[in-house]
């Protein structure tokens, strides 16, 4: 078992005759990813990495029974993309492009409203359960099929993150990478809620970084809701202040965003953190040991 | 992006919201020329893009066109140290000369995009001329709030419930729902990121105005609003980041000494969080994000190699849409080109690693290569 996406998702791309789709749904079909077609406006008809190209969403949904797209579309037009995924009503949409205006984002947001369709990203580096499905653009090699589930707002890290646990023989049931705009489909509580329901998850590494306040809240919503443990990592500990002119936005939510105070914060919700991004992957590997599921979780 | 106050109070003027009379001034001699105009009394506001300029020193009342030469010529080419600027400071290099206003009382209006509701949100407060972080941490009852449908925009209603709370006289109400109608269209229509009036300001004689303003542009919509795009002020920015945006590299510089280039932003925070962590300092911020040439590559490298304080420099790349092989074959060519003759520990990872490790193997240049981010943190550190 897993979270989001498994064996028998069918997945088309949005964006496939462009080169990062191209390349990325290439290496999609040779991870194992059940990529059943593409989507380009005019380049219906055609055939590209041995998949058929549509015109429209809703054309490559009835023809391929698709239920997840991933989307490479350039961020002037990945807002429509979105859309039209959501309109042909896919269970899941991934979506990778990076620089979308946020306004644009606020405008997909309340389209979706009293809709089913679940948005990933946008600006991540998508979503992958080891052995069985990849979307996105993460290296498949890192990633070893197992227990934990991995969450997190930015995509190197997350990378970093489930390459520390494959060495140490810990295998991942899924990664997530939520994306790191401030404007997005899916939070770390959405995540975290399928990763305490999946039986097949024992343990999970949150990486948040500075900034808004969605840690504080995960933080929060895990000591009240959740059984299983979590490791965290705050990114940005060293990051100058008063860069960006953030400031008005955290108001809004009442914090600060800064590593420090969502450090304490996770921790006084019970969460270990790990002091240095290298030791993601040790910490957890503690934590496991000290509640008697490391056992479990290593990769046989 | 962010643009002056002047540019900002004459976008906002194309939408209907009240700004008092102005004009801009490169020169004394302008300065004066424009006082004249407005009737020999005006405030000299120096133009620089940071806030606190009030209290260092950079808005001078002044009573006569004897007074606006000498504030004028007591700001222009003169350096401005305020509290957002950095101890270093910012050269003033144009002032705006506006009329003076009769002010009754001082407000505050801000539109900001809000992450956990996914709209826009307009914020007012009665607390005005006060930073707004201030009163957040202070009285935080004293900010209201209205979240914005984006389909049917900011309604009269939410704007004369903010009105009532902050205490605008009943009188000048409709003046102020016009007022903040205007904010929110042009907030939309030109994709900003941060709009604040601070303060906003109602007069002796009944106006309601937009004493200060600042706007900041989201950079990713820029490509939609050339018109905004010729108000940057190339002099307000670091030329190191100029650069930088030009390549679509992301960089920041700070006061260390070893050069970093890493892929993503978390990742980038993270290898500086290493650095600190084993002892040194990282002398930039610098993400080559997603889809990187070896073109982008080569120049993020030159970059890095033109402060001349670093002594080193630390390459930490986890390859997923960025191929190692790319990135291999920039650092190759940029250090050839550059001559590179101080110590570089790559780390790579992810996509095409092995071909990236064989290019850097092959180049023949002196590249001590890591295996993990804390061995290549050490590494470096011990190097410098």
């Amino acid at each position: 078992m897993s979270i989001l996406v498994n064996k028998d998702t069918r997945v088309i791309t949005q964006g496939i005759t462009g080169s990062a789709g191209l390349f990325h749904t290439q290496q999609a079909i040779e991870y194992g990813t059940k990529v059943v077609g593409g989507v380009t406006p005019g380049k219906g008809g055609t055939t590209v990495a041995g998949v058929p190209v549509f015109n429209t969403v809703a054309e490559a949904v009835r023809e391929t029974g698709a239920n997840a797209s991933v989307i490479y579309v350039p961020p002037a037009f990945a807002a429509d993309a979105i859309m039209e995924a959501v309109a042909a009503e896919l269970d899941l949409v991934i979506c990778i492009t990076e620089g979308i205006p946020v306004l644009d984002m606020v405008k997909v947001k309340r389209f979706m409203e009293g809709r089913h369709t679940r948005l990933i990203g946008p600006n991540c580096p998508g979503v992958i359960t080891p052995g069985e499905c990849k979307i996105g653009i993460m290296p498949g090699y890192i990633h070893t099929p197992g227990k934990v589930g991995v969450v997190s707002r930015s995509g190197t890290l997350t990378y970093e993150a489930v390459y520390q646990l494959t060495v140490r023989g810990i295998g991942q049931s899924t990664a997530v990478g939520i994306g790191g705009d401030p404007v997005k489909g899916t939070e770390f509580i959405d995540v975290l809620e399928m990763f305490q329901e999946d039986p097949d998850t024992e343990a999970v590494i949150l990486i948040g970084e500075i900034g808004g306040t969605a840690e504080e809240q995960a933080a929060e919503w895990i000591r009240e809701h959740m059984t299983k443990p979590v490791v965290g990592f705050i990114a940005g500990a060293t990051a100058p202040p008063g860069r960006r002119m953030g400031h008005a936005g955290a108001i809004i939510s009442g914090g600060s965003g800064t590593a420090s105070s969502k450090i304490a914060k996770l921790q006084e919700c019970g969460i270990r953190v790990a002091p240095t991004p290298s030791e993601m992957g040790s910490t957890l590997e503690a934590v496991l040991k000290e509640r008697g599921l490391l056992e479990k979780c290593l990769v046989k | 992006m962010n643009i002056h106050e002047y540019q900002a109070k004459a976008v906002l003027a194309g939408y209907g919201v009240a700004v008092p009379k102005g004009k801009v001034a490169f020169t004394v001699q302008e300065a004066v020329q424009a006082a004249q105009e407005l009737g020999g009394r005006a405030v000299v506001k120096a133009q620089i893009h940071a806030g606190g300029r009030g209290k260092a020193g950079g808005v001078k009342v002044s009573r006569s066109l004897a007074e606006v030469e000498q504030n004028a010529r007591a700001l222009l080419g003169h350096t401005l140290v305020t509290h957002q600027t950095g101890p270093q400071g910012k050269v003033v290099k144009r002032l705006l000369i506006e009329q003076l206003s009769d002010i009754e009382k001082e407000y505050y209006i801000g539109l900001v995009v809000d992450r956990a509701s996914g709209r826009v949100v307009m914020m007012a407060s009665g607390e005005g001329g006060m930073e707004i972080e201030e009163v957040a941490a202070r009285t935080p009852e004293k900010i209201f709030r209205e979240t914005i449908d984006p389909v049917v925009g900011l309604t009269p209603f939410q704007a004369r419930n903010l009105a009532f709370a902050i205490g605008i006289p009943s009188d000048l109400v409709n003046k102020a729902v016009k007022f903040m109608t205007g904010l929110y269209e042009c907030f939309v229509d030109k994709d900003c990121s941060i709009a604040e009036i601070n303060p906003l300001v109602v007069t002796r004689q009944g106006e309601v105005m937009a004493l200060d303003a600042k706007l900041n542009f989201d950079d990713n919509a820029l490509f939609r609003h050339p018109d905004i795009l010729e108000l940057r002020d190339l002099d307000e920015e670091d030329p190191k980041e100029i650069e930088a945006s030009k390549y679509g590299l992301s960089y920041i510089a700070l006061d260390g000494n070893i050069g970093c280039m890493v892929n993503g932003a978390g990742l980038a925070m993270a290898t500086m969080d290493t650095i600190k962590y084993y002892g040194g300092e990282p002398a930039n911020f610098l993400d080559v994000g997603g889809g990187a040439s070896e073109e982008k590559v080569t120049e993020a490298f030159k970059i890095i190699l033109s402060d001349p304080k670093v002594r080193g420099i630390l390459v930490n790349i986890f390859g997923g849409i960025m191929k190692c092989d790319v990135i291999a074959n920039g650092v190759v060519a940029a250090a050839r080109q550059v001559g590179l003759d101080k110590p570089l520990v790559v780390r790579l990872e992810g996509t095409n690693v092995e071909l990236g490790k064989e290019i850097l193997n092959e180049s023949g240049l002196n590249i001590v290569a890591a295996d993990s981010l804390a061995d290549a943190a050490q590494r470096i550190v011990a190097l410098v």
